[in-house]
């Protein structure tokens, strides 16, 4: 099934290429791979060999993490120019980039670093999006951050921020529901009241991945963005919640740190597609 | 100015890399005004997972030095010269000049050729994919016609030339054989190129990096046998010769005086 997304609605993941000959020989519970622009930035080589094979075979999605939508300066029009010969040379379903920047002066930090949600940063980060849409002549989509403090001059729920930024720039939105609860449980809120109050009709894709416990100085939960572990069971209960009122949608498995055989990120897919058919049946009936 | 402005992020950015810098008057949370450990978690992330990055491209330096030395030594790397760009591949090309200069691994000289040697490596990994000319191909030539032959190198090939036994420090720490105690301190060059899939790593014969060096100039083969002879006397053009065919180091011939072009 091809969702309006252009990603097909079901489980994902995060391509690693220790994983590329389970995922190109068998038949596995994936309808995707999504990769991380950065690194298909070469010229040649096995990178670029795996990811055509991938191609191939898979719908794929495109996730940058290096674009800095989130700052302050102008957009780094030699990275822009490189994500457009990537997406022209592979034709993604899907171009995805984060609510977050990473690059400020001439330093690239290599993190999705938070930003204050006022209305100066909402005009820019539009200008930034309206400049990527326009060069990639494609509908990108945002995704929600995971965040471990807070500003004190933000005036805009977060939420509402996305809202608003997707509709002055018509981008589509990525809802990470790992990143919803890991930000609710840092900042005392309720990921459910955040999920409700989310712009659910402007999202095309989900992201799940494994989040980390800690305490933050006062002994207050402090939950870490990890990607190195399963789904938490609260996040799968999140994330069976929004598809129950989404309908099935495309759903990536994120594992980027002490990366598992490939047997457990299938069974992490697997379990993806048994709630988004469990909610395909439930329309159906 | 509001939080937004690029003030604000000069001292959030500022303070990532410098753990003397306080955390900045701007973010707070909801348990303390001053969020120190969270806070913590960003300098964190981005100290770690450069460090990482630098860990996945020197394998061999890390095997060297130690984990723990690494990560101090690639730590005061990423404090001091942070990437300048989101393409990580390339973050590691100063880390060469950084450990040469690095005070605390003076004591090992051959150090940063070993560094050049694995960024060559990397570079290789992702060069432009070429098709290699195989023997075959080079039967098409006249032999009378091969002084006069230019040979274009694969985009992947490089040259690292060292005052160090550089390829044999770099196979013993990088699992392809085992560590000994070097008894023949000789110097050696290498040659590092992925004429298909892999990235192969290639001690080169006496005068090789001359010959190569030439012919990546654009010296016809003849050339290239003169200059390499000249720096080297024992340059031995057979085994030279054998070097550029058997490992698919060309990926085109051409001669001009027997109007010959040769491509796979």
């Amino acid at each position: 099934m091809i969702s309006a997304s252009g990603l097909p609605a079901s489980a994902g993941v995060g391509f690693k290429p220790q994983h590329f000959a389970d995922i190109i020989g068998g038949d596995q519970p994936i309808g995707f791979v999504e990769v991380h622009a950065e690194n298909y930035m070469g010229a040649g080589g096995p990178p670029h060999a795996q990811l055509a094979a991938l191609r191939e075979r898979y719908a794929l999605s495109v996730h940058g993490v290096g674009l800095s939508i989130g700052g302050a300066a102008a957009l780094d029009a030699e990275h822009l120019s490189r994500l457009k010969t990537l997406c022209d040379r592979y034709q993604p379903a899907r171009f995805s980039e984060h609510l977050a920047w990473s690059s400020h002066g001439d330093v690239f930090y290599n993190d999705l670093l938070p930003l204050p949600y006022t209305e100066q940063t909402l005009a820019r980060i539009v200008e930034h999006i309206d400049r990527v849409q326009t060069t990639l002549r494609r509908e990108m989509l945002l995704e929600n951050p995971s965040t471990y403090l807070a500003f004190v001059e933000s005036t805009i729920p977060e939420t509402e921020f996305l809202a608003e930024i997707a509709y002055r720039s018509g981008c589509g939105l990525l809802l990470d529901v790992n990143n919803v609860f890991v930000s609710a449980k840092n900042h005392g809120t309720d990921p459910s009241s955040y999920l409700a109050a989310f712009p659910i009709a402007r999202v095309k894709e989900i992201h799940l991945g494994g989040h980390e416990e800690q305490a933050d100085d006062e002994g207050a939960p402090l939950l870490i963005d990890a990607h190195g572990s399963p789904v938490a069971d609260p996040v799968w209960a999140l994330y069976e919640s929004v598809i129950a009122r989404t309908g099935p949608l495309a759903t990536l498995i994120e594992w980027d740190n002490d990366v598992p055989a490939w047997p457990q990120l299938a069974s992490e897919a697997r379990a993806a597609n048994a709630i988004l058919d469990r909610a395909a049946n439930a329309r159906a009936a | 100015m509001t939080a937004a402005s690029p003030a604000f992020q000069d001292n959030f950015a500022n303070a990532l890399l410098d753990a003397d810098r306080a955390v900045p008057e701007a973010v707070t949370s909801h348990t303390a005004r001053t969020p120190r450990k969270r806070f913590a978690v960003y300098r964190n992330n981005v100290i770690v997972g450069l460090v990482q990055a630098l860990r996945e491209q020197f394998p061999a330096i890390e095997k060297i030095v130690g984990e723990e030395f690494f990560a101090a030594m690639a730590r005061v790397y990423v404090v001091n010269e942070p990437p300048r760009s989101p393409i990580l591949i390339d973050y590691g090309n100063g880390f060469p000049g950084f450990i040469a200069r690095f005070e605390p691994a003076a004591e090992l000289p051959y150090l940063a050729d070993v560094a050049r040697l694995e960024i060559a490596r990397t570079r290789a990994y992702h060069a432009a994919d070429a098709t290699s000319l195989n023997p075959a191909h080079w039967n098409g030539l006249d032999p009378a016609a091969l002084a006069d032959t230019r040979a274009t190198l694969h985009p992947s090939l490089q040259i690292l030339r060292s005052r160090y036994p550089v390829v044999t420090i770099w196979e013993m720490n990088a699992g392809g054989i085992e560590p000994a105690s070097i008894e023949d301190c000789e110097a050696e060059n290498a040659l590092i190129v992925r004429p298909h899939f892999d990235v192969e790593v290639r001690r080169l014969p006496a005068g090789g990096a001359a010959f190569l060096h030439a012919l990546a100039m654009g010296a016809s083969l003849g050339e290239a046998a003169t200059s390499a002879a000249a720096e080297t006397p024992a340059f031995d053009l057979a085994a030279n010769l054998a070097g550029l065919i058997g490992a698919g180091l060309a990926t085109a011939l051409h001669c001009t005086t027997a109007h010959k072009d040769i491509a796979p």
